[in-house]
């Protein structure tokens, strides 16, 4: 059995105040807590206030190229941002991207749960109007290897650059210091 | 490492077309904090008092709270200061929404702006990167229409845009600066922006803001939080529904408008409607209501959606955003039936950028002085008639398009009803009736004399009501709703918890009623208790809706001491706290009294209440200065100023000649008066 986490998203009560942003940034601050920017959360709100768009999104998994065509969706009268519902941190745009290093930003669930210590993850915490909330169920499979933060962005540096010239850099690196 | 805040300024200079990033001294974040409190520090150093609001040499000052941009919910606030050209004094309006976080992820704790420009430009500070830009082709646009204009120029959807309208390029004297569903919009901080030529300040910072114990910090925004959903579901009893909940205050979410209504006076502020709030009114607006709101929108990580996404088809204004009531502010002034006219009206005047409580007044009041023929035909050729229904509707779209063109009457008109007033004689000074300090206030009649309101409105240097009052019920709860009321009441000061649960508990029995009860000394309490947690949300930039305008808010003085203290990392105590911003509260006094505010400007409008008590009222006001330590003229002593570290200004003020050595104090009988009275 495979444990499933879903956080669904309301996206009809959202009203825009992105707590979601800065509990996910504060979260990931690192020692915790101890800084908040919301441009390093990994739950975004595309919003488009005249428009009534409002439409919170977790990054996902990270793509060295973009697709083939980017889409626009149009749903109940509003046509939303290009690409506006996909959750990659893709080269096509700034989303989902740490804003230093360059390197990928994706929902890691808050770390899991914080080993525990969390029941449930930020941003759905301190979304007090419920447009996020959360659920936990099981499913018949094998659990998935999880990648953690830094192998993932160790792999999104190897798909730009090569093994090689990652491990280059790295070798050199290490002898400097 | 700075914590809480950035530790820079950036200074703008249009004439030069400069701009510098300048390191802040630590040692005035813990006398003063931000916003506020170091504004108000910047304009008593740097702009000598003789300084005209339409000088280039008045400073517009954006200052963020202390805690913007930290995870404090709700601390959002940009607090505007600048010289108001329609009082002269000390303009204190403030914003919501995401502009002041914003700044601060760019790294920047205030934006400061001197000079003038020749030609309009907008300001686009992403992080550390400054332009100047050209904003000509965005001439005569709104707030709104500039935003989206700019977002697309800019390719950057999250920008966020603080900008004015047409009002402001036309120094209309109470002009805004509008940023979405907020603005800045009291005592013409819009027009001193158009002034400068800055149609726009848009913001785009991506850097961290740091926290000196995060924990505990976080901790303690869970505490406020949860104390706020307790808040959230269970509304204070006995006192109106706007007034129970959480929120600054609930107007978009809440159809109930039986208090407004019927509490406050249409037209002029001259006419009470106490029967309109009927069934069948009820139906119409709720329908009108629930058509106009598609959603509720909050500001910055802050749970309270007391804004609202304005639209539906008809309304004949593209979909605008609201909060507050100035859905009804205009329907009141014009005697209008009809709530779909105030969010038409609303709609126009915010793209004109027009402060939504000041306007219906300048419009009523010309309404009036038409109607008694002091303004004629002549001067206002083509004013619609009045409507069969006792209307003035389409009288007001008349003139919110005159005024905010300066175009005829509207030209003199939009120097607001004192000074307007004063330009169209004739005996129109007579109508000027609900002005405080030459600004207009709420539309409120009351029978008998408030003492505690008698000294919010008379001496608060906001001139603005709402952000002076707050804390307890604005009239005595029913006797069998107190017992609950005092219990568990957290918010009150250390010390003061059996003297305001006693006053709660006897106050409406029978002698313990308005004016003489409250006692004197204790009106000054409750009257400082008041304003002091207002002094310090606008140092830490919480919004009022989540604090000092509330009655048993979520944040209060223990804990707001508490998250100062763990995220600037400066132990700063409750006593502490209070001491900053009884030194920010006086600083903004002294700063007006060398503008020349003295004891007979510290009035209420003449008619708030028509059971007024002069002999008494100078009491109060005496025991009111002597518990502030100012002297009898309302000047903060030497000995007051010392006491709080502004022994600099004590020296200003006696070399001005406005504090005397001790032995003329309270003597002085000087002109009032601001910068702009020439
Ligand atoms: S916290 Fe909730 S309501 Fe607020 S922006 Fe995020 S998803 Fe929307
Ligand atoms: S679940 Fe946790 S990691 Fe994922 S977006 Fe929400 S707060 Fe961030
Ligand atoms: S209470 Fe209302 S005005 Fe205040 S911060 Fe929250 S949403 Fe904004």
């Amino acid at each position: 059995m495979r444990k499933i986490t879903v956080i669904n998203i309301n996206a009809d009560k959202c009203m825009g105040c992105r707590a979601c942003e800065v509990a996910c940034s504060a979260f990931h601050a690192s020692p915790k807590y101890s800084s908040t920017n919301p441009e390093r959360s990994r739950i975004r709100v595309s919003y488009d206030q005249l428009n009534d768009i409002y439409l919170p999104v977790m990054g996902g998994e990270y793509t060295s190229a973009e697709c083939n065509a980017r889409y626009t969706i149009t749903l109940n009268d509003k046509k939303y941002e290009e690409c506006g519902f996909c959750r990659a941190s893709c080269p096509s745009r700034d989303l989902f991207k740490d804003p230093d290093s360059g390197l990928p930003l994706r929902c890691d669930l808050c770390d899991n749960l914080d080993n525990g210590a969390l029941d449930e993850p930020w941003c759905v915490k301190w979304c007090l109007n419920d447009a996020l909330t959360f659920e936990e169920r099981e499913e018949e499979g094998e659990e998935p290897e999880m990648l953690d933060d830094l192998e993932y962005g160790v792999r999104s540096l190897i798909d730009t650059h090569g093994l090689e010239k990652v491990v280059d850099a790295v070798t050199r690196i290490s002898k400097r210091e | 490492m700075r914590y809480a805040e950035t530790g820079y300024n950036l200074e703008i200079d249009l004439t030069r077309g400069s701009f510098d990033k300048i390191p802040t001294d630590p040692r005035l974040t813990e006398l003063f904090l931000g916003g506020l409190g170091t504004n108000a520090k910047i304009l008593w150093d740097r702009v000598p008092s003789e300084t005209e609001p339409f000088s280039p040499d008045n400073l517009l000052i954006f200052g963020t709270g202390i805690l913007c941009g930290t995870p404090a919910p709700s601390a959002n606030r940009t607090i505007v200061s600048t010289f108001s050209p329609q009082t002269g004094l000390m303009a204190f309006s403030m914003m919501g929404g995401f502009w002041a976080p914003e700044l601060k992820f760019a790294g920047y704790d205030k934006l400061i702006i001197r000079g003038k420009s020749p030609d309009l430009v907008y300001l686009w500070i992403n992080g550390d990167k400054v332009e100047i830009r050209d904003a000509s082709h965005l001439r005569g646009k709104g707030p709104l229409e500039v935003t989206e204009l700019i977002k697309k120029e800019l390719k950057d959807p999250k920008v966020q845009v603080a900008a004015i309208g047409l009002a402001g390029e036309n120094k209309v004297f109470y002009s805004s600066i509008e940023h979405g569903r907020s603005s800045a919009s009291r005592l013409g901080v819009g027009a001193v922006m158009g002034d400068k030529g800055l149609k726009a300040i848009v913001v785009r910072g991506k850097k961290d803001i740091n926290v000196a114990h995060p924990e505990e910090f976080m901790n303690l925004c869970n505490e406020v939080l949860q104390y706020r959903n307790f808040r959230w579901e269970n509304p204070i009893k006995g006192v109106p529904a706007i007034l129970a909940g959480v929120g600054s205050p609930q107007e978009m979410a809440l159809r109930d408008e039986e208090w407004h209504t019927t509490s406050f006076s249409w037209g002029h502020a001259r006419t009470r409607r106490k029967g309109f709030w009927t069934k069948e009114v009820e139906e119409q607006w709720n329908n009108i209501q629930d058509k106009a709101i598609i959603r509720l929108i909050s500001c910055y990580n802050c749970p309270n959606e007391c804004g609202a996404l304005i639209s539906y088809p008809g309304l004949g204004t593209p979909t605008y955003m609201m909060k507050c009531y100035s859905k009804l502010t205009y329907v009141m002034g014009a005697m209008s039936n009809d709530l779909e006219f105030g969010y038409k009206i609303a709609g126009q005047a915010q793209e004109y950028g027009m402060d939504g409580y000041t306007n219906p007044q300048v419009m009523a009041f010309a309404v009036e002085l038409y109607e008694n023929g002091i303004l004629t035909d002549k001067d206002m050729p083509g004013f619609p008639p009045r409507a069969p229904d006792g209307s003035d509707e389409e009288r007001f779209f008349w003139l919110v398009k005159k005024i905010a063109h300066r175009e005829g009457i509207g030209d003199v008109l939009a120097n607001g009803v004192y000074w307007a007033a004063r330009q169209i004689g004739k005996g129109a000074e007579e109508y000027d009736h609900n002005t405080t300090k030459k600004h207009e206030q709420m539309v409120i009649k009351l029978g008998m004399l408030n003492p505690i309101y008698y000294l919010l409105y008379g001496t608060g240097e906001k001139a603005n009501i709402t952000q002076i009052e707050g804390q307890i019920p604005q009239v005595p709860l029913p006797k069998d709703l107190r017992e609950e009321f005092v219990t568990n009441w957290i918010q009150i000061p250390t010390g003061k918890e059996e003297r305001f649960k006693q006053f709660m508990m006897e106050w409406g029995d029978e002698d313990k009623v308005f004016p003489y009860y409250p006692p004197p000394d204790l009106v000054c309490d409750l009257v400082e208790w008041q304003e002091i947690m207002h002094y310090i949300d606008d140092a830490t930039g919480i919004c009022a809706g989540m604090s000092s305008f509330l009655i048993k808010p979520p944040y209060h003085i223990h804990n707001i001491a508490r998250m100062v203290s763990l995220g600037t990392g400066i132990d700063i105590s409750e006593e502490e706290l209070w001491e900053i911003a009884n030194r920010n509260r006086t600083l903004l006094r002294a700063i007006n009294v060398r503008r020349g505010v003295r004891r007979k400007d510290d009035e209420p409008p003449v008619d708030h209440w028509k059971r007024r008590f002069p002999d008494y009222e100078a009491k109060l006001k005496d025991e009111y200065y002597k518990f502030k330590g100012w002297n009898s003229d309302g000047i903060p002593t030497e000995e007051t100023l010392d006491r709080l570290g502004l022994d600099y200004v004590a020296k200003d003020l006696k070399e001005s000649g406005i504090l005397g050595d001790g032995k003329t104090e309270g003597a002085l009988e000087t002109s009032s008066g601001g910068g702009s009275e020439k």
